[in-house]
């Protein structure tokens, strides 16, 4: 027998399933958090090292309230986004050019090769010295190290392409522009998104090493202030908005990446609709 | 044949002209920032051939290795464990996920905190960042084993430390691997960054002096160092990987030609 609603409605078995599989996490973060209290306010470990929890989300709290916290919060994703949006924008297109020329794919594989591995962060002295310590050299940084993510996930993506795809179309009578925009690039798409999701936590990383080495405004510099100025419960408090930071620009991102992806064949099996 | 040629000469060619290009243009143009090939590679020789190895690029290898070292034997451990227990993993997330979102660079103020400035906190520092890279992949592929294989083992009896070693392990190798590659790059950042921060020697420490000096040909030679230092152990690695993952590569390699 069925009825309407039980086609849209999920089941009262299906949610008191999904309830009993939510409180594991919840009880091990409570429990984690307590032990953590516990053994500060004992002293077991040195309370001057390690402020209760308690303290710390007071102090978060205190923050959230001042503005110098909301400019530091806006200065680290200006950075982000501004470097972020330069390194997509220059390396994607260089990436569908690059895949999709042979030959210039060949002649370049080497160099990419030797500047690829560079950690970003040993340039931060070429940064100071030609940009200085402003939002210059950390936006520099993050393009220099987000740009070779892009640009190595969209070559993977624009060269993977199906061969036999290819052939069909030219066999259709596609020129190389149509088959470009019609089968190359979406089929590129998913690996460019995947290359801007993890491009993105690179960004961040790069962005609040920038402000803590260099000084450039950001959170990473209000962390670096802090711990010099002795203020741990600040420091504590800024590592925590951090982590929100990161993970909710990761789940963001992630989120943009499934439904880039949502039409691909190797998603079906995740239970996607198709 | 000639497509074949031409690609090959120009995979030679084409970075040499870079070279080249590099070369000319540092001579001629008269840049502080941007001093003349020759006298980087100059500089290069005298600074790191043998003389600063023992004083800063020992010390920074030292400090990589062991943090790499421990972070991936504790993060196979731990994520061996994780990985077939359902309710372990589900109680673990979310404090995974956060620890894992939290940019690397800002556990630096932590570290010098708590554990002050010195080789232990750069090692605790790099260990704790490659953690997470490592330990994702471990669960996952311990989690996703292929229910064949394990349905298999199972009814051959195959139980406990026998089971670990011999499908649970090789199994969850190639996953393991593209962990333990992303932890090095990692690690390889953090190095640098802690010894810009903290340090006293080191290569980090070595590039920003020059900076903070200006001995920018000693800046650059610095650079490269890292650069090169990047690209032979990320050799290093695919090379191992290629040799210990051989059965790997020949079963893929089997089941896409099928």
């Amino acid at each position: 027998m069925t009825s309407a609603a039980a086609i849209g409605a999920p089941s009262l078995g299906a949610r008191a399933r999904a309830l009993a599989n939510s409180w594991p996490p919840v009880v091990s973060v409570v429990c984690v958090m307590a032990l953590f209290e516990l053994l500060s306010r004992a002293d077991v470990i040195p309370r001057s090292a390690f402020p209760p929890l308690t303290a710390t989300f007071e102090t978060l709290g205190e923050l959230l309230g001042e503005t110098s916290f909301w400019t530091a919060v806006w200065d680290t994703l200006k950075g982000w986004g501004i470097g972020l949006g330069i390194a997509a924008g220059a390396a994607i297109p260089l990436g569908v050019l690059i895949g999709t020329s042979h030959l210039l794919y060949r002649s370049l594989r080497v160099p990419i090769e030797f500047l690829r591995p560079i950690p970003s962060v040993a340039l931060i002295p070429l940064a100071i010295l030609v940009y200085g310590t402003g939002i210059h050299s950390k936006v520099f940084l993050v393009v220099f190290a987000s740009f070779w993510q892009l640009l190595i996930n969209t070559l993977y993506g624009v060269r993977d392409v199906d061969p036999v795809t290819i052939d069909t179309a030219r066999a259709f009578g596609l020129g190389p522009v149509a088959r470009l925009g019609r089968i190359t690039l979406p089929s590129a798409v998913p690996y460019i998104a995947t290359g801007l999701r993890i491009a993105s936590t690179t960004a961040l990383i790069l962005a609040v090493t920038a402000e803590l080495v260099i000084g450039s405004p950001g959170l990473g510099r209000e962390i670096e202030l802090a711990r010099q100025g002795g203020a741990n419960e600040i420091v504590y408090a800024l590592i925590i908005v951090l982590g929100i930071l990161g993970w909710v620009l990761n789940a963001g991102f992630s989120r943009l990446e499934r439904r880039a992806l949502h039409w691909h064949p190797s998603q079906w099996s995740k239970g996607v609709p198709a | 044949m000639r497509l074949r040629l031409l690609a090959l000469s120009l995979e030679v060619a084409v970075p040499a002209a870079l070279v080249a290009g590099w070369w000319l243009w540092t001579t001629t143009h008269d840049s502080f920032f941007f001093p003349a090939l020759p006298d980087i590679l100059r500089s290069f020789a005298d600074t790191w051939v043998f003389e600063r190895i023992g004083s800063d690029v020992g010390p920074s290898l030292k400090r990589l290795s062991i943090g790499f070292c421990a972070a991936a034997v504790v993060a196979v451990t731990v994520g061996v464990l994780l990985g077939q227990s359902l309710f372990a993993r589900r109680a673990a997330n979310p404090i995974i996920e956060f620890f894992r979102a939290i940019p690397p660079v800002a556990l630096l103020p932590f570290g010098i905190l708590v554990i002050g400035i010195g080789d232990t906190m750069k090692i605790a520092i790099i260990a704790t960042v490659c953690l997470w890279p490592i330990l994702l992949n471990t669960v996952d592929a311990v989690a996703s084993l292929d229910p064949t294989l394990e349905a298999t083992t199972r009814v051959y009896g195959v139980r406990g430390f026998e089971r670990l070693r011999r499908v649970v392990l090789p199994a969850a190798a190639p996953q393991i691997a593209a962990g333990l590659r992303t932890s090095l790059s990692l690690s390889l950042i953090m190095m640098v960054v802690s010894e810009m921060v903290a340090s006293t020697n080191g290569i980090g420490y070595f590039i920003l002096q020059s900076q903070r000096t200006f001995a920018i040909p000693e800046m650059w030679s610095g650079i490269l160092l890292l650069g090169f230092l990047g690209y032979v152990l990320n050799l290093v690695f695919v090379l191992l990987e290629q040799r210990f993952l051989r059965w790997h590569r020949g079963a893929r390699a089997t089941s896409r030609a099928a």
